[in-house]
């Protein structure tokens, strides 16, 4: 039993996994969707054990490397790690606005983008020319400018506190910008950044569902009829790939 | 040149809640009907993934395709309209099932004081306490006449609900009892009773147990996954148009559906109209197709487009207050609010239903002396746990910091302990609060967009802030840590999420002169065309539209049927 171990970590860490959530029950597993967890060490025809899961995902859609590392260090002063859980570096989302930024939101492909354009009053909304991609592009650039212009030095060479300090400009609009609007690009910013913490991790982000574990959220659960009359449960999250599954 | 199909019996535009029970009931009748649908086609299958936030709540997967079509809005007549280019406000329901399809399934009759709203306040209060410009008027029907519609919408549906206490006479109960009560809602009842009010289950279109109704259809319980608004029910337990009303006019052989034809006119001849002409959007190809009997069931802001661009009915004039088509435009207060923080105690707010909820009518309505307020009619308030999904529900008391260390901390230790009680005000109608067609903008086949010409006004600010505070009052009976209330109402703005609850522009009435359909929605100008939906609204009450739509369907059908069979208007 311990070679087997041995040979083959998966295996120990899914017992773990299953062992710590307590989705053990009297030390069987439940069935379900929770017994497709348990890997069939019986089973004959499993080949050598698997290798060390890549995550494919994380590669650039759309960024440039420095793009991606600006906005790695923005989003993280957003939302930062803490003793509640990961931040925004750690839960990928950066590499989700870079996928985001590649696809339809990018391109505010089904937004009306008809001209003419005239600015508007503040209740109006977006009236720009400008789509969310060059938005990104202007704003990561103006962050980067804005960071030299006080601090000689690139964001990401900042201290924390300087980090926000820049930030605050933006969302105060105290940075002088003709293309877009500094709070608008802030805004934009925070908004993508909570995506990317919160949404299904399928999309990039919430790795590994920890935005979703930190704040007791059970992601993706076909009912809750049992718990809905009753006092606070956490329950070990879900997500969408566990419906594919089955 | 446009191809011409042979006539059918009746052509309905868009195939939602009021264009399926159309189709339902007069194809049980015998009647040929063709269902024109701009989107696609939809089926509980399509839900197979729909916990996903991300997707269907903030890329608004179920919605209508902006580049194609949007709204343009101003907040008055002296500024230039610009286009809604991205959503906020309202979210304009796509393909079959429309907006049905993406609603909570909360579903309310309007009061008996609604639908004689001026002549009731008249009585108590005197003219004097309508506000100059204020236009709002008798709907032409009372509520015991439409009540047995309100019946027969609640059984098609199967509506989970108990008796309110401050409602109109029912002729029977709900058919099915009330959705499970959580936590929350219990908190809010005890709350509410101790305050003297008068706390009930919210009516629901989730179910609460399982339920076959009265054309044969059953669907399954409610349970409490948590996505219900913004997205379809995966279980077929939300009643929507799909798993109901279009599943009954197919079984009959005589309601033919064709999805991604986009009606661009209505065709007349003298004083009839004659049928529709629709692109196919997926050859772009011209087609026409001749009715005996045109029924419009799209969205609000699409039956008014249609109307004023094929010229049919006399558009409104808000200088002179005459004309009909676009006249009292009317939406939903639902700012005045409060949130309620509580440290000691966590909840199960991930789990919920779209209108799982403990509501009271102690503020709507006229339920309450209006003599020392200045504003008339009022909202419901409500508790209702319809599923916090992380994305969107990250409040910090006070509201502020919105980024950084503190916001992530607060925002993560409160993302279990907050609950809202909301009131949905009513929004009565204003001479300068109007639809009409944008002189600029146009859609993909170069037709011009709907202008919304809307702000609030005093009554809008006053009754925000009255609910409010008794939104506040229940919160701190609760025994909520911290409350944030709703301070000033502000502007309309069109860039926060309100409610989809737009209503007007078709009215019904009485009176030819200052209404567009008699009370079965039959235009008065053209006697085949009937305009079924919120269009009809003459204001919109303290609750959500979908009950009255419903109703006003039911009554339209029987009133096309009277038509076929006599002609003529028939009131």
């Amino acid at each position: 039993m311990a070679e087997e171990q041995k040979q083959n970590p998966e295996t120990l860490s899914r017992r773990k996994f299953l062992r710590n959530t307590g989705f053990t029950v009297g030390g069987l597993a439940v069935g379900g969707v929770l017994g497709s967890l348990i890997p069939r060490n019986n089973d004959k025809q499993q080949k050598a054990p698997p290798l060390a899961a890549e995550n494919f995902n994380q590669a650039l859609m759309y960024f440039t490397p420095e793009q991606f590392q600006l906005t790695e260090a923005a989003t993280e002063r957003i939302f930062p790690e803490d003793e509640s859980g990961p931040g925004a570096k750690a839960l990928g989302v950066a590499f989700f606005i870079d996928h985001q930024l590649a696809g339809d939101w990018g391109f505010n492909a089904r937004e009306y983008m008809q001209a003419p354009f005239f600015k508007g009053e503040k209740v109006q909304g977006y009236q720009g020319r400008l789509r969310r991609r060059d938005i990104f592009d202007i704003g990561l650039r103006e962050l980067q400018n804005h960071s030299m212009a006080v601090h000689k030095k690139k964001f990401t060479e900042l201290k924390e506190e300087e980090q926000d300090a820049i930030l605050s400009d933006f969302e105060q609009d105290k940075v002088n910008l003709t293309t877009i609007s500094p709070s608008g690009f802030f805004l934009l910013l925070r908004s993508a950044t909570l995506e990317g913490a919160y949404s299904d991790p399928l999309y990039g982000g919430n790795k590994n569902m920890d935005g979703w574990k930190m704040r007791n959220y059970p992601g993706s659960q076909m009912a809750y009829t049992d718990v809905i009359e009753k006092d606070f449960k956490k329950i070990n999250p879900q997500s969408l790939k566990n419906h594919l599954n089955h | 040149m446009a191809r011409k199909l042979p006539k059918v019996d009746v052509v309905i535009v868009g195939v939602g809640w009021a264009g399926g029970i159309i189709a339902s009931e007069l194809t049980k009748k015998g009647l040929k009907v063709v269902g024109l649908e701009r989107g696609k086609e939809r089926k509980t299958e399509d839900y197979f993934m729909v916990h996903d936030e991300l997707r269907y709540a903030l890329r608004y997967g179920l919605m209508q395709d902006l580049s194609k079509e949007t709204i343009t809005f101003r907040g008055n007549e002296r500024i230039r309209a610009l286009p809604m280019r991205q959503y906020g406000s309202f979210l304009l329901g796509d393909g079959l099932g429309g907006s049905g399809v993406h609603w909570n399934g909360q579903t309310f009759r309007f009061l008996p004081y609604d639908f004689e709203i001026y002549s009731k306040t008249v009585e108590r209060y005197g003219k004097n306490k309508i506000p100059a410009g204020m236009t709002i008027q008798d709907w032409g029907i009372t509520y015991d006449e439409l009540e047995p519609y309100y019946d027969k919408f609640e059984k098609l549906t199967g509506i989970s609900g108990e008796e309110n206490p401050l409602a109109g006479k029912r002729s029977d109960k709900y058919p099915t009892p009330p959705m499970k009560k959580s936590p929350p809602l219990k908190m809010f009842e005890e709350a509410a009773k101790k305050l003297k009010l008068h706390p009930y289950m919210m009516p629901s279109a989730n179910l609460s147990e399982s339920y076959k109704n009265p054309d044969g259809v059953s669907r399954s319980a409610c349970q409490y996954c948590g996505y219900c608004e913004r997205f379809g029910c995966e279980y077929g337990a939300k009643a929507d148009p799909v798993v109901t009303v279009i599943p009954v006019a197919n079984k009959t052989g005589n309601f033919e559906i064709r999805t991604h034809s986009n009606v661009r006119r209505i065709l007349k001849k003298g004083d009839k109209v004659t049928g529709v002409l629709y692109t196919d959007v997926t050859t772009g190809e011209e087609i026409e197709q001749p009715a005996d009997i045109v029924v419009m069931t799209s969205y609000v802001f699409n039956n008014i487009r249609l109307l004023l661009m094929s010229d049919v009915g006399k558009a409104y004039d808000p200088q002179s207050g005459k004309g009909v088509i676009g006249k009292n435009y009317a939406y939903q207060v639902i700012k005045g609010n409060a949130v309620g923080f509580f440290d000691d105690k966590e909840f199960n707010t991930f789990a919920g239903a779209g209108s799982l909820g403990m509501v009271l009518d102690d503020y709507n309505g006229d339920n309450f002396d209006h003599s020392k307020v200045n504003f008339i009619h009022g909202g419901m308030v409500s508790l209702s746990q319809t599923g916090m999904r992380p994305i969107q529900n990250n409040p910090v008391p006070g509201g502020k910091p919105t980024w950084g260390k503190e916001f992530k901390q607060k925002s993560v230790k409160y993302a279990n302990r907050f609950l809202s009680v909301g009131a949905q005000g009513s929004s009565m109608p204003f001479q300068h609060h109007y639809l009409d067609l944008d002189p600029t903008y146009k859609d993909a086949y170069g037709d011009p967009l709907i202008r919304i010409t809307f702000d609030f006004e005093d009554q809008d600010r006053n009754l925000a802030k009255f609910l409010a505070s008794k939104c506040a009052d229940v919160l701190k009976e609760m025994g909520a840590n911290h409350i944030d209330t709703m301070k000033e109402l502000g502007p309309y703005d069109i860039t926060t999420y309100q409610s989809t609850h737009n209503t007007g522009g078709v009215i019904m009435g009485d009176d030819p002169a200052t209404s567009a359909v008699n009370n079965y929605l039959q235009m008065w100008d053209y006697d085949n065309l009937f305009v079924v939906g919120a269009t009809a609204f003459p204001h919109n009450s303290g609750y959500n539209p979908t009950d009255t739509v419903g109703a006003l369907a039911y009554r339209a059908a029987e009133g096309i049927l009277k038509y076929k069979d006599k002609g003529g208007q028939v009131v």
